[in-house]
């Protein structure tokens, strides 16, 4: 074969070139779909992914008496995996009114025989009702710390935002269930501590 | 094209420079080949070997469902019964993956494709010989990898991967601790790799190095399926690829893609794996599609009804095929207007795959039609594709689906289109080109004979299927309850009657091989219109030493 190539032999090589690449970018597209899978669950509340808001989103009193004192179950569920913790739900279940901001406290109470740090995943059921539910203050937001023996109450401040009326998905749900499951962190990112904290303290993940 | 002339020049060049290859050593023509043609039947022969080993594990997995109990894979197990559960994962598994992987895709794209596509548009060879030859033994590696893994540990003391050929997380990553799932996942690579490059090759081959005349809208539908096909596995492999190195290192280096306890999410996989697998299904059916329309035209003696209709239905279907991929896990919890979605784009398939069916029915519309084995297997195709359609349009209903999810239901379905379509298509392209690869004629009698055999035999396993997963029996199962017994037996008695038919297969293929009369250069006369018959049976090593000139002709298909 001789070193120079032929006009064709350079156009085959340019087709074989411009397909190999549509090839890696369709890799680089499977790993860009991990943060935008990531990004389209909290924006549409895709499988139950809860929302992370702040005060302001919270119903005026106008809105509330508009809303005629609609009242919706919440209840609340805890389990843990890889830690030697009881966790579990103060109340099972609670009634609250649509728009209004709620208070409810989970019990963690550690066994093991040094001080173990875990971290919270969450999701609500039924899926549809996740974008409307919001978190103002959580403790799955953080890595949490228990030291052996320790026992504390961990807060959530949360709301369901009155907008799920409007959804036909969501309308008709009258009960909705918040589940924890905390998992075992190894490397601890903060000083050992219980942190219940708002939308300003999340870390990117 | 450009560049129509330099073709011309270029080959002339090569064909100088490898006149002596006729000379070439076992070693240098087989191992080494960059052939077109050989390393057609390298892979023709490494997908019936292949077929083999998946159709003998299929094979233990009916004896095993004949009857309620665990009465044969234990056999394997020294009678452990947990062993034997873990076994049969094994070998759904390894069915699974084999026939996908290593016998219909080197079948179909690897064999027929590498030998025809070529000769069709009057190229002397595929635009990457040497890549080619990667591409096969990188099969071949995969192959062996994935053999390996069902030698070394999976489960806590079991060994080999019993994920299923979906690999679906959590059980590939913390179920199976053991290395086997990591030999599987290489597997997977690198046939993965393999078919890019052989995807790259075939649309490098089919842009650049057309004879003059032969337009795009004047391939023969063969070549336009493999092109079609091409580019599916060219967008679709690398997102497979993406998901299970994620996989792997998820299993082995402590990140948490699909690991709730680091933020991940299972589901992802399932989408990521689906956006691969269901682009994955239509490119096993649609060079099977090239193939029917091919011998259709050939034996009703006229030219296919609606060509560039038949050519659009293919991209269409490539098209839309990567827009319906949730229809395969309409049970993760998706909302209510997702499922709507993707049950009306899967239903939207059917409009083209409707005009490929209505179009082969006119080809034959008033042609002299004739039943050579081939025409037989076109016609078998037609049935059993279109009765899987129908069964593929109630599955992709949302709501119904969540009662047949899972169930036999949904494997009497893929096996119609793919066990019964793409293997129908198959078997009508080997004797479609038997006499042209091999010089020698197939007998005729037999051949008619493993049609029929393989008609009764498969339509006697996979249709008692359809009653199995109405009534609710779960796929992936070893042992079942005495309810669905009846069935269960007359599906193995299938099996059976099937593999009498293969028997007659592979006798004929002795036979034809070694005692067959010589093949004329077009055994199939004035319907046989692409350019593979204008050579001689088999073909010269190297064909279109003067490249043809089309540039006159008004219809190549």
């Amino acid at each position: 074969m001789s070193a120079t190539l032929t006009h064709s032999q350079s156009a085959r090589i340019r087709t074989g070139i411009l397909a190999a690449l549509i090839a890696l970018g369709m890799v680089g597209l499977a790993y860009a779909s991990v943060p935008l899978y990531r990004i389209f669950c909290q924006v549409t509340g895709f499988g139950g992914t809860t929302q992370a808001g702040s005060i302001t989103g919270l119903a005026t009193p106008e809105q509330l008496q508009a809303l005629g004192g609609r009242s919706i179950k919440v209840r609340f569920d805890g389990n843990v995996r890889g830690l030697p913790w009881d966790f579990a739900p103060v109340d099972n279940r609670v009634q609250i009114k649509i728009g209004e901001q709620a208070m409810a406290y989970y019990s963690a109470a550690s066994s093991a025989s040094s001080a173990t740090t875990g971290t919270a995943t969450f999701n609500v059921s039924p899926a549809a009702a996740g974008k409307y539910f919001v978190k103002i203050q959580c403790f799955c937001f953080n890595e949490q710390t228990l030291q052996p023996g320790q026992k504390v109450e961990m807060p959530i401040v949360y709301y369901v935002d009155p907008a799920i009326l409007d959804d036909p998905d969501a309308r008709n749900i009258d009960e909705i269930t918040l589940s924890y499951t905390f998992f075992p962190v190894e490397a601890p990112t903060r000083a050992p501590g219980i942190y219940a904290t708002g939308k300003a303290d999340i870390p990117a993940r | 094209m450009a560049s129509t002339a330099s073709p011309l020049v270029a080959h002339d060049d090569h064909a100088h420079a490898d006149h002596h290859d006729h000379s070439l050593s076992f070693i240098q023509r087989w191992l080494f080949s960059t052939n077109h043609k050989d390393i057609g039947t390298l892979y023709l022969i490494f997908a019936i070997f292949a077929g083999i080993v998946g159709g003998a594990l299929s094979g233990f997995m009916r004896w095993e469902l004949a009857n309620p109990g665990m009465q044969v894979l234990p056999w394997f197990t020294d009678g452990n019964i947990d062993a034997a559960y873990h076994l049969w994962n094994v070998f759904i598994t390894g069915h699974g993956v084999i026939m996908v992987f290593f016998m219909v895709m080197p079948a179909l794209i690897g064999g027929f494709g590498n030998w025809f596509v070529p000769i069709m548009i009057g190229a002397p060879d595929m635009a990457f010989p040497r890549m080619n030859n990667i591409s096969f033994w990188l099969t071949v590696t995969a192959f062996c990898l994935l053999g390996a893994s069902m030698f070394v540990p999976g489960p806590a003391g079991f060994n080999g991967a019993g994920t299923g050929w979906t690999v679906y997380p959590p059980l590939s990553t913390s179920g199976h601790p053991g290395p086997a799932v990591d030999l599987a996942i290489f597997s997977l690579h690198l046939a993965g790799a393999a078919s890019i490059l052989g995807a790259i090759n075939f649309i490098t081959t089919i842009f650049n190095m057309r004879a003059p005349g032969m337009t795009l809208h004047k391939m023969p539908l063969f070549v336009w399926s493999v092109l079609v096909t091409a580019f599916l596995l060219l967008l679709s492999l690398p997102v497979l690829a993406g998901a299970i190195t994620m996989l792997l290192t998820d299993r082995n280096f402590g990140t948490t893609f699909f690991d709730a306890a680091g933020g991940g999410d299972p589901v992802l996989y399932q989408h990521l794996f689906w956006f691969f697998g269901h682009p994955e299904v239509y490119i096993m059916i649609l060079p099977a599609f090239g193939i029917v329309s091919q011998v259709i035209s050939t034996f009703a003696r006229k030219p296919v009804f609606g060509y560039l209709g038949m050519a659009y239905a293919m991209v269409a279907i490539g098209f839309v095929g990567f827009i319906v991929w949730a229809h395969h896990m309409f049970t993760v919890g998706l909302s209510v207007n997702t499922k709507m979605y993707f049950t009306a784009a899967t239903m939207i398939i059917a409009v083209p795959t409707g005009i490929k069916i209505f179009s082969w029915i006119a080809t034959m519309w008033g042609g002299k039609m004739t039943f050579e084995t081939p025409m037989l297997w076109a016609l078998g195709f037609i049935f059993m594709f279109t009765v899987g359609g129908v069964t593929g349009i109630v599955l992709s209903n949302g709501g119904v689906d969540t009662y047949m999810h899972d169930t036999y239901y949904v494997v009497a379905h893929f096996h119609y289109v793919l066990s019964l379509g793409a293997v129908f298509g198959l078997f009508a392209g080997f004797y479609y080109w038997f006499g042209k690869m091999s010089g020698k004629l197939y007998n005729e009698f037999l051949g008619k004979l493993h049609f029929w055999v393989f008609f009764i035999g498969v339509n006697v396993l996979f249709f008692p299927m359809h009653f199995l997963g109405a009534n609710g029996m779960p796929r992936r199962i070893p042992d079942y309850p005495e309810a669905f017994a009846y069935w269960n037996q007359i599906a193995s008695w299938g099996y059976a009657i099937m593999l009498a038919g293969m028997a007659v297969f592979f006798v004929n293929v002795f036979l034809s091989l070694f005692g067959g009369r010589k093949a004329a250069a077009n055994p199939w006369g004035e319907g046989a219109t692409t350019l593979e018959w204008t050579l001689s049976s088999p073909p010269p090593f190297h064909q279109f030493e003067t490249l043809p000139d089309l540039t006159k002709v008004q219809q190549a298909h």
